[in-house]
């Protein structure tokens, strides 16, 4: 009883501290931009940053699934490319409803990251040449459909891209931000609240554990990389709302931008830790950063990456840290 | 007392070249708890195997409740309440501590899990174990004691009528110990029968009702903890050995001759929190020193110590009377110490190299990359010591995985030797070799010694270590109780000191 | 027979002639060489020449990958030393002095960045797939940082001879690609180099056990990594004359991965093949000189290359070879679960 009373003191901000690092950040980021230029303060910067990032965030939201079991999916750049490029070849050159349209792309999408989910759990091919091949597959595709971009004129399209949804005042937002942040719960409630959900973090536990656990890890591992396919196809479509085209080279070294990200957001990548709200933080971040240095004009657009890397790093020796005082 | 809950009758496994269990049988009270004894390779893991189900038999019969059983795997004898819980915790440490008792099994309502009544459940569970903790909190932030808890909560979650216990107290200091056996004894009182596999001599005698004796695969006979003292349980794992070994020529120096030898290395209060208590110790040159002591006695722990595979918290080591650290294996290595591990394949053999490559790595890597031993030289050296040690295949290129045990660890011991240590540490070097290699190693041991080398001989094998040792040193419950002269010791005086601690 | 097949180049040698056979019976003149101007032409020295940078790499993420990392910091470290050689020569006149110092900074700061990516890895510990994922985001910024946002176009007889001269007929790409296979292959045979570091990635414990200094051999083999990296950015940039800091090498750290994988080298470390992976590279560079000579279109290079890595990968995967021995699978009934003889662990 003694000795093990003592173990209650247990600090919850432990865990948490990387994701408040990130919550700092965003806000000390907020607060200079602000001060610094008028139009920053205005709500608009804020939401902007959803409306230019609604796709990016849907495809690392897809993303932390995978990282939380430990995987990591180098494909999503090339399955958002890809699901332009189908989304332009069906509307454009064979005159498919809109609706019809989207379903395909989701489920071809879902079924490319089912593919590579199956490769890992059956053939035991590392998640990180799984995934590269499916990289190569699905931008194979892309070319293999059309070398040339696809200006995407569909009626439907355009009403559900053109369409503003009023904040009051002078906001607003897109359907696109809609749909991520649906995208978003949705995640965090499965996360939180299924079965499924636990059984993700506890893969990224400890996958051997959690199979003498009882748990369905198999099942479980082909999931996340079907929903980082799924994801990844909506982001693609997301990303046909925003730009109105369907392009083979859109999304390249897009997989790099989710995945730092997802660490930003406070997920480690050897898996088992991390949350979704984080990655949304993570997104917000890049983009807020993005943000300022076109706000300053004088700074060039590779300061972003050189940024991002030092944010990476910074991230990346604190998990060290709180990791290595926990143990 | 009731009528047996679980009876194992004449089991037999036999795996390819070893027969494991050979017509054992064992059987379970309610209200009771039993302890499976036995040295390393008794058989007592492959035993709890077949009773999981995690192994077929090839002979005999399970009957839980009066029902012959045969599971399946380890989820189908959870379901029909025979639960395991093993030494190593197998949760997840990033989950909470509700969790990792309740999932899989979580209460839901249309598949939302239901945090609540969730972590509810699990303080009952936990406090049926006497455990309060917040069950929010994440394991890994939990004690390794708590943590083996949780992992008997979640075992008794089921509706478990059996607790198999794979050495639960291994990892845990007295009083987390302490706290454990009082939940073993609390649930025995709730009616469960429970298997409780220690290396520990106290905590059996502590606990259990009663017990069952393996030796080599055999059932040596079940006893109640009443009427066996600690002595007559440990003659009974040990046994004496059958065959006498050929007596070893006499070329060893005498005791009286190493005891003049410079001190080579002094250890003063060396020790280890987790590992073993503070102990001091000098050996000299060309000196034999036995460590005797049963599995978990801390005899590992101390010889990782002598060498720097772990750093040691407290006192000091003097090599040839000059303090010095010892806080890498390199360190070791570079006062010529040599440290064969009793974990042949997690700590010794890089399996898929040679034996060539094998054999040569400790020279190479006390050299460094940059000068590199010729290939001719390293075949050399190679066909030299599988020659000598008699290593079969007798192919420098064969890759080490695929040798049997006892060539495997030749392979090891050559790669020492050729470091000329001046201290060996030999842990178990012995174990799972057949009695010819057993004899060649106790010889070479000897004439190593002859030649000035010494030598730290660890074996569970009493008769062993009295026939090589100039000095034994007994361990008991991680700290050395005894430190004797090898002079007119026998194998009871030795082992009456492990099971008692009192010097007999 | 079956020990043949079990031989860890088997397989990739197998694609490798297998594709070049097709590329025979398809199209007979393919293996031609001619001599024009005393330099060789024709698509086997296309092969080798341009394939050279990604040779280049494949050798040193070999040795990373046996330690049981990875380096996804090369293509970054492409554009970096490509675009600080182009700087300086922009800036200063022809000559070969001027070369020669471009080289040497480049190398200079290549060196530098697998320092880093060591120091992260070795002395912080850090997973080597994360620690060398900051490089990878970090270092086209830092190329463009150098290269001031332009393609830097130059005109130096002596740098671009690095990349598209030609010595005794042959392309030079070609021999120092040959120069650094040899180099390698001396470096870690002749010294005890490639002994240590299979012992590492093999068996981390039993490595430190049997008193192997580990970190520094790490620190080594991502020093020579981007080193070889830097070699190739000096390539490409010298090849097309000039430095483009956000396209040279751009994902040429997957195919040397893939290279090196297809190579017989496991992510997990251990036993390693310099030579399988020169021969990865030249299957993934065949692979599209293929798609060219064939006149299949181009964009299938992608989706061929997919389809060729995963059969090559899925024939070397031990459990694909046991579900193809035990097939039918009796449905509802899972695989017994494998022996476990390597637990591995990745990112």
């Amino acid at each position: 009883m003694t000795t093990l009373t003592r173990i209650k003191g247990y600090r919850p901000q432990q865990r948490h501290l990387p994701i408040l690092a990130t919550m700092a950040l965003l806000i000390g980021a907020y607060i200079f931009g602000a001060s610094s230029y008028d139009a920053f303060g205005s709500g608009q910067v804020v939401l902007d940053l959803f409306i230019n990032n609604a796709f990016l965030l849907v495809v690392a939201v897809g993303m932390t699934f995978v990282i939380l079991t430990g995987g990591i999916d180098l494909s999503v750049g090339s399955v958002v490319a890809l699901s332009t490029v189908i989304s332009g070849d069906l509307l454009q050159k064979h005159g498919w409803p809109a609706y019809a349209a989207i379903a395909v792309v989701l489920v071809v999408g879902a079924l490319l990251g089912a593919g590579m989910g199956a490769l890992i759990h059956f053939f035991e091919i590392q998640p990180f040449i799984a995934t590269l091949i499916g990289m190569f597959f699905a931008r194979g595709l892309c070319y293999t459909i059309s070398t040339e971009a696809y200006s995407i004129d569909n009626a439907t399209i355009a009403t559900l891209a053109q369409t503003q949804i009023p904040l009051g005042g002078e906001l607003h937002i897109s359907i696109s931000v809609v749909a991520a942040l649906v995208v978003v719960a949705v995640a965090v409630y499965v996360l939180a609240f299924t079965r499924f959900g636990r059984t993700v973090y506890s893969i990224g536990g400890n996958a051997q554990s959690a199979m003498l656990m009882g748990l369905k890890t198999g099942r479980t591992k082909i999931a996340v990389y079907t929903i980082s396919g799924f994801c990844s196809a909506l982001g693609g479509l997301l990303l046909v709302l925003y730009k109105s085209s369907g392009d083979p080279l859109n999304g390249v070294g897009l997989e790099l931008t989710a995945i730092a990200a997802v660490v930003i957001g406070g997920t480690i990548l050897t898996g088992g830790s991390g949350y979704v709200l984080g990655t949304v933080l993570g997104i917000m971040v890049l983009g807020i950063i993005q943000t300022l240095i076109t706000f300053d004009g004088t700074l060039n657009s590779w300061w972003t990456s050189i940024i991002t890397g030092a944010l990476l790093f910074v991230f990346i020796v604190l998990q060290r840290l709180v990791t290595r005082r926990t143990r | 007392m009731s009528t047996e809950l679980l009876t194992m009758t004449g089991i037999r496994k036999e795996f390819p070249g070893v027969l494991a269990l050979d017509g054992v049988d064992f059987r379970l009270f309610p209200g009771e708890v039993h302890a499976l004894m036995g040295e390393n390779g008794a058989g007592k893991s492959t035993l709890i195997k077949v009773l999981t189900g995690v192994y077929g038999v090839d002979a005999g019969t399970t009957t839980l409740a009066g029902t012959a059983v045969a599971f399946g795997g380890p989820g189908e004898a959870q379901q029909a309440g025979v639960s395991t819980v093993y030494q190593e915790v197998n949760l997840c440490p990033n989950l909470s501590v509700a969790e990792n008792v309740c999932l899989g099994r979580e209460p839901r309502r249309f598949g939302r899990i239901q945090w609540g009544p969730m972590r509810r459940r699990a303080e009952e569970l936990l406090a049926r174990l006497d455990v309060h903790v917040d069950v929010s909190a994440e394991l890994s932030t939990c004690s390794i004691a708590v943590q083996q808890l949780v992992a008997i909560a979640r075992a008794l979650d089921v509706e478990a009528r059996v607790l198999v216990l794979d050495e639960p107290t291994s990892s845990l200091d007295t009083g987390e110990v302490e706290q454990l056996l009082k939940v073993v004894r609390s649930l025995r009182e709730q009616g469960l029968a429970i298997l409780f596999v220690s290396h520990f001599i106290d905590q059996v005698f502590a606990v259990a009702d009663r017990m069952t004796v393996l030796r080599n695969g055999k059932l040596i006979g079940e006893y109640r903890t009443a009427d066996i003292t600690p002595v007559e349980l440990v003659t009974k794992m040990i046994g004496k050995e059958l065959q006498v070994l050929e007596t070893l020529e006499d070329s060893g120096p005498t005791r009286a001759e190493v005891a003049g030898a410079p001190v080579l290395l002094s250890a003063e209060d060396l020790g280890r929190k987790g590992g073993v208590e503070p102990f001091s110790l000098d050996i000299h040159a060309g000196e034999v020193v036995g460590l005797a002591g049963l599995l978990g006695s801390g005899r590992t722990e101390l010889a990782r110590l002598l060498f720097g595979a772990d750093h040691a918290d407290t006192g000091s080591v003097k090599i040839d009377g000059n303090a010095t650290s010892l806080r890498t294996p390199r360190a070791g290595l570079d006062h010529r110490i040599a440290f064969l591990s009793e974990n042949r394949k997690s700590e010794g053999l890089v399996e898929e190299l040679t034996v060539r490559e094998n054999i040569v790595l400790a020279l190479q890597a006390s050299r460094g990359w940059a000068r590199p031993l010729s290939r001719r030289r390293q075949d050399e050296i190679a066909r030299k010591y599988i020659k000598t040690l008699d290593i079969r295949p007798a192919d420098p290129e064969a890759l080490v995985g695929n040798l049997s045990g006892g060539n495997q660890q030749k392979v090891l011991l050559a790669r020492w030797l050729i470091t000329e240590p001046r201290l060996l540490i030999l842990d178990e070097p012995t174990r799972g070799i057949d009695i010819g290699a057993k004899t060649e190693i106790q010889r070479l041991v000897t004439q190593l010694s002859a030649d000035g080398m010494a030598v730290v001989y660890i074996s569970a094998e009493l008769e062993e270590v009295l026939r090589l040792s100039h000095r034994v040193v007994v361990l008991r419950d991680r700290k050395v109780v005894a430190k004797r002269e090898n002079q007119g010791l026998t194998a009871d005086d030795v082992m009456a000191t492990m099971a008692e601690g009192v010097q007999a | 027979m079956t020990g043949l097949t079990k031989k860890r180049l088997f397989w990739p040698v197998v694609a490798l002639l297998v594709l070049l056979l097709g590329d025979l019976i398809a199209s007979p003149s393919f293996f031609k060489i001619e001599l024009r101007d005393g330099h060789l032409y024709g698509n086997l020295v296309d092969i080798l020449k341009n394939g050279a940078p990604l040779i280049l790499i494949a050798i040193g993420m070999t040795l990373v990958i046996a330690t049981r990392g990875i380096d996804l910091s090369v293509g970054a470290v492409v554009a970096i030393s490509g675009s600080l050689a182009c700087l300086w020569i922009a800036d200063h006149p022809d000559g070969l002095g001027a070369t020669l110092v471009a080289v040497g900074l480049a190398l200079g700061l290549s060196l530098v960045l697998g320092v880093w990516n060591g120091w992260l890895v070795a002395a912080l510990g850090i997973q080597p797939i994360i620690a060398t994922l900051i490089l990878m985001v970090a270092g086209r910024g830092i190329a463009q940082l150098i290269s001031g946002g332009q393609i830097i176009t130059i005109n130096s007889a002596p740098y671009e001879w690095i990349g598209s001269g030609f010595v005794l007929t042959l392309p030079s790409a070609i021999l120092i690609a040959l120069a650094v296979f040899v180099l390698a292959s001396l470096l870690v045979r002749r010294s005890a180099l490639g002994l240590l570091v299979e012992a590492v990635g093999g068996n981390p414990e039993a490595s430190r056990l049997a008193g192997l200094r580990s970190a520094r051999l790490t620190w080594l083999v991502y020093v020579f990594c981007a080193l070889c990296a830097g070699i190739a950015g000096l390539m490409i940039s010298a090849n097309v004359h000039s430095a483009d800091a956000n396209h040279a090498g751009l994902f040429i750290e997957l195919d040397a991965i893939l290279a090196v994988v297809v190579g017989g080298t496991q992510l997990t470390g251990g036993r390693f093949s310099v030579g399988g992976a020169v021969i990865g590279a030249l299957l993934i560079q065949t692979l599209t000189t293929t798609v060219y000579a064939l006149g299949i279109p181009p964009e299938a290079i992608m989706l061929f290359k997919a389809v060729v890595v995963l059969a090559v990968c899925l024939l070397q995967s031990p459990a694909f070879r046991r579900r193809l021995r035990r097939r039918p699978p009796r449905p509802g009934q899972p695989a017994p679960a494998p022996a476990p003889e390597k637990v591995e662990v990745t990112a």
